[in-house]
């Protein structure tokens, strides 16, 4: 099939402004919208610039706003967008050269929630148990990649970029809720502020762009009730 | 850019996390990385990682280690892997301690699979021994080293690639990489220099390795006279996804998945009766190969099926959740109603910098330590997978090498001062990106690395023979003479990820030439090394290791003893 992309272009070493660049690519129906941008990089523009690296959706590298939705460029085949395709980097973070944009702010947020296991009682000699249903709790929140396709899908954020956005939270979810985590108290007090949790106004942009089909509106809302219901 | 600090780090993934954690604490340490961190391959793996804890059936690291020795075809050192089986259990219970969020068995320990080559009582059947979570166990490492590492408040230089490795008065003095973002050239001046920059499968066309694994750290070490051991073992994974190479975990098979020809067949009986499916990876590949070539592939076409669809929903939704949602992206189809297309896949590198069990880069046939380098993962040799890599045991040699490597790099600086830097330290990485900033060819470097990867996968694949190869080091010859007219046509500074392509390039076609020239001179099959022209094993010519340099004249091998301590060699039966 012959698929246009149209994809924004931006280098502030030479561009005022940024423009759209149009290539038509040829290509297999089943191939990935990120095996297209590699033809166009290869062959036909070397100065297209994106990140990528796993090419099967596990690293995260290349999250980018794909005919008006977040995704993974190498989880959107090319059948499915049709003969057209605009291709734009993801909304809400600073763009440094064509679809890469500045994700410093991006794991500055992650970092703020603690996401580590916290302890203060001894550590066994083996493994801490953990039921299969403990375990399970947590299971969906240990899915992320840190891919940046919810946070930069929120209008929350774009309007208030102090907001902690729905991947730190889901990476606090991750800990909240793990039975073996004692660190619940303070991450919670982190998230109980005007740009933590609350400032999340269930609009679901974010499951709808989570790659890794996380329910991230049900993370944010049970950390939310866990902080209506906690212990004071 | 000049920056001093004891120790630095080049890699990010899990072995380059566990050194850097391990020396947390000792000194001034920076970990330089080609991607963010959380990007880096070991997130990939998936199936599992390798511990005798004996959490569902009896189980002990000497079964472990004779199943790691044997799978390798008995060129492993064995006092390495004696170190990497008994280190396994502890580093899977520190994982755990970290938070890993394994899966867990009714009663609440960590749930453990079959896998691969892993036996109980010396091969009589397969064994669960693969401690896992879900099918994403490398997702889970590598995050959860990453959030240590946050923990602990390790320094990350992000999107650094490494250009040049500084050795002065023999010893390591520092490394030279370049900052994407601005585009600078820094030297690292440092005591000590960890290399921890994984495989190089990309040399190949269909492969399950990430783009960014373009063996840089074996290509900068390999020109600065640093030898490459056993190079001509490179792993291919049986079930990679038809034409794409994306990876479909072994544990499809350690949860009952079945490999089926065109006939139906699990031809598996045919060639391992006892593990069957579960035979070590070399052997089920060149099975798939001797599959195709009789006409047993599908629809005579050069792949067979690989059969999930009796293990039900809810093991493939709760086992297997992410290699189902990539049959279905990637190929439309629902592993629960069709078998999945599959083909062998370039997959791991057994060899690369030698090292000895402190994670030490090693020299010569004598083993003497480069002092101040150390290297750890795919990126090294130690050897503990031999000619053949056993399942889950990248995930074990990463951590228990990578925390090695750091402990007495740890020692190290606190031992020894800095060698002074080389007169112009950073002058022939400065001179390597002018060059290909300002050249004037045209050559297109996405067409040599096409010829590059279609040729290796011909001629330096599952199978080998002489005329194959010497056409291919034929080749190589005329692909570097092309890299010499690469063109580069993004001139700017700022994040040239074009410019970043064409230098990882040029490392590709050098470790190829390694590869290929261990390949022909050892005329023998053992492992994943399958000599169509030499198809025994040949243990009094060929039971050594060999070590790859680069020289004016090409390569140069030389060899050097396996270390046997417990398990004599033996054929090699499943």
């Amino acid at each position: 099939m012959k698929v246009t992309l149209k994809i924004r272009r931006f280098n502030p070493e030479k561009d005022e402004k940024p423009w759209w660049g149009e290539y038509e690519v040829e290509a297999e129906p089943t191939e990935r919208l990120l095996d297209a941008l590699n033809y166009v990089k290869w062959y036909v523009d070397g100065t297209l610039t994106y990140r990528r690296s796993c090419a099967h959706g596990v690293c995260g590298s290349d999250a980018m706003l794909i005919n008006g939705r977040n995704a993974l460029a190498c989880k959107v085949l090319l059948k499915s967008v049709g003969n057209k395709v605009t291709v734009e980097p993801m909304r809400g973070l600073r763009v440094i050269k064509d679809l890469l944009v500045d994700l410093e702010p991006f794991f500055e947020k992650y970092k703020q929630v603690k996401p580590y296991l916290i302890t203060h009682s001894l550590t066994p000699e083996k493994e801490r148990m953990q039921s299969p249903k403990e375990r399970e709790v947590f299971d969906d929140t240990t899915r992320c990649i840190l891919c940046a396709a919810c946070t930069t899908s929120c209008p929350s954020f774009w309007a208030n970029p102090e907001y902690v956005g729905p991947a730190a939270i889901v990476n606090a979810h991750r800990f909240i809720f793990d039975s073996r985590d004692e660190g619940r108290e303070e991450r919670l007090e982190i998230l109980n502020s005007s740009d933590g949790v609350w400032r999340c106004r269930t609009i679901f942009n974010c499951v709808d762009a989570c790659p890794r089909g996380i329910n991230v509106t049900r993370a944010i809302g049970e950390v939310k009730k866990a902080l209506l219901f906690r212990k004071v | 850019m000049y920056q001093r600090y004891d120790a630095v780090i080049v890699g990010a993934g899990g072995a380059g996390l566990m050194a850097a954690l391990n020396l947390a604490g000792h000194g001034h340490v920076a970990v330089i990385s080609k991607l963010y961190p959380i990007r880096s391959h070991t997130g990939a793996a998936q199936g599992g990682i390798g511990a005798a804890l004996g959490n569902l059936e009896e189980d002990h690291w000497e079964w472990h280690m004779f199943d790691t020795v044997k799978g390798g075809d008995y060129l492993a050192d064995q006092d390495a892997v004696e170190i990497l089986c008994r280190e396994a259990v502890e580093t899977v219970y520190e994982l755990e301690h970290w938070g890993l969020p394994f899966s867990r068995t009714p009663d609440g320990k960590i749930a453990q699979r079959p896998f691969g080559g892993h036996t109980r009582e010396y091969g009589k059947a397969p064994v669960r021994r693969s401690c896992y979570a879900a099918d994403r166990t490398g997702h889970m490492i590598l995050q959860t080293l990453y959030q240590q590492g946050i923990k602990n408040q390790v320094h990350f230089y992000n999107e650094f690639h490494l250009l040049d490795l500084l050795i002065e008065q023999g010893r390591c003095a520092g490394v030279v990489a370049l900052c994407l973002a601005t585009g600078e050239i820094y030297t690292f001046h440092a005591k000590a220099v960890i290399l921890a920059t994984g495989g190089c499968g990309r040399i190949y066309r269909v492969t399950s390795n990430a783009l960014a694994l373009t063996g840089d750290g074996m290509a900068v070490a390999l020109r600065r006279g640093i030898p490459l051991e056993d190079m001509e073992f490179f792993q291919f994974h049986p079930t990679g996804i038809y034409k794409l190479g994306i990876l479909l975990s072994e544990a499809a098979r350690g949860e009952g998945g079945i490999l089926r020809n065109r006939d139906g067949e699990r031809f598996m009986q045919r060639y391992a009766p006892t593990l069957l499916d579960l035979a070590p990876r070399d052997m089920v590949s060149r099975a798939i190969y001797r599959e195709v070539q009789q006409g047993r592939g599908i629809d005579g076409k050069n792949y067979v099926h690989l059969d999930v669809r009796h293990l039900g929903s809810e093991v493939l939704d709760q086992k297997l959740p992410d290699i189902t949602d990539f049959v279905r992206t990637y190929l439309g189809i629902d592993p629960l109603r069709e078998p999945v297309p599959v083909q062998p896949t370039a997959h791991y590198a057994m060899g690369g910098l030698p090292t000895d069990l402190e994670g030490r880069v090693v020299i010569d046939e004598k083993n003497t330590p480069l002092p101040g380098l150390y290297a750890a993962g795919e990126v090294a040799c130690v050897s503990v997978h031999g000619a053949n890599r056993l399942g889950t045991n990248s995930l074990v040699d990463i951590l228990v090498f990578g925390r090695r490597a750091g402990r007495h790099a740890g020692k190290y600086i606190e031992e020894n001062d800095w060698v002074p830097l080389p007169p112009s330290p950073d002058g022939p990485a400065q001179d390597l990106v002018n060059q290909l900033l300002s050249g004037n060819g045209n050559e297109r470097a996405a067409a040599i690395r096409d010829t590059l990867q279609d040729e290796m996968m011909d001629k330096a694949g599952v199978f080998r023979e002489a005329k194959g190869l010497e056409a291919m080091q034929q080749k190589l010859r005329e692909l570097r003479q092309r890299y010499r007219q690469v063109k580069v046509e993004d001139r700017g500074r700022k994040y040239n990820t074009e410019l970043l392509e064409v230098i990882e390039l040029g490392g590709m076609i050098e470790i190829s030439e390694a590869l290929v020239a261990g390949a022909l001179a050892r005329q023998e099959s053992r492992g994943a090394h399958s000599r169509e022209d030499f198809p025994k094993r040949d243990d009094p010519g060929w039971l050594k290791h060999s070590l790859a340099y680069q020289t004016p004249k090409g390569i140069e091998l030389k060899f050097k003893p396996v270390t046997i301590t417990k398990f004599e060699p033996k054929e090699r039966k499943y």
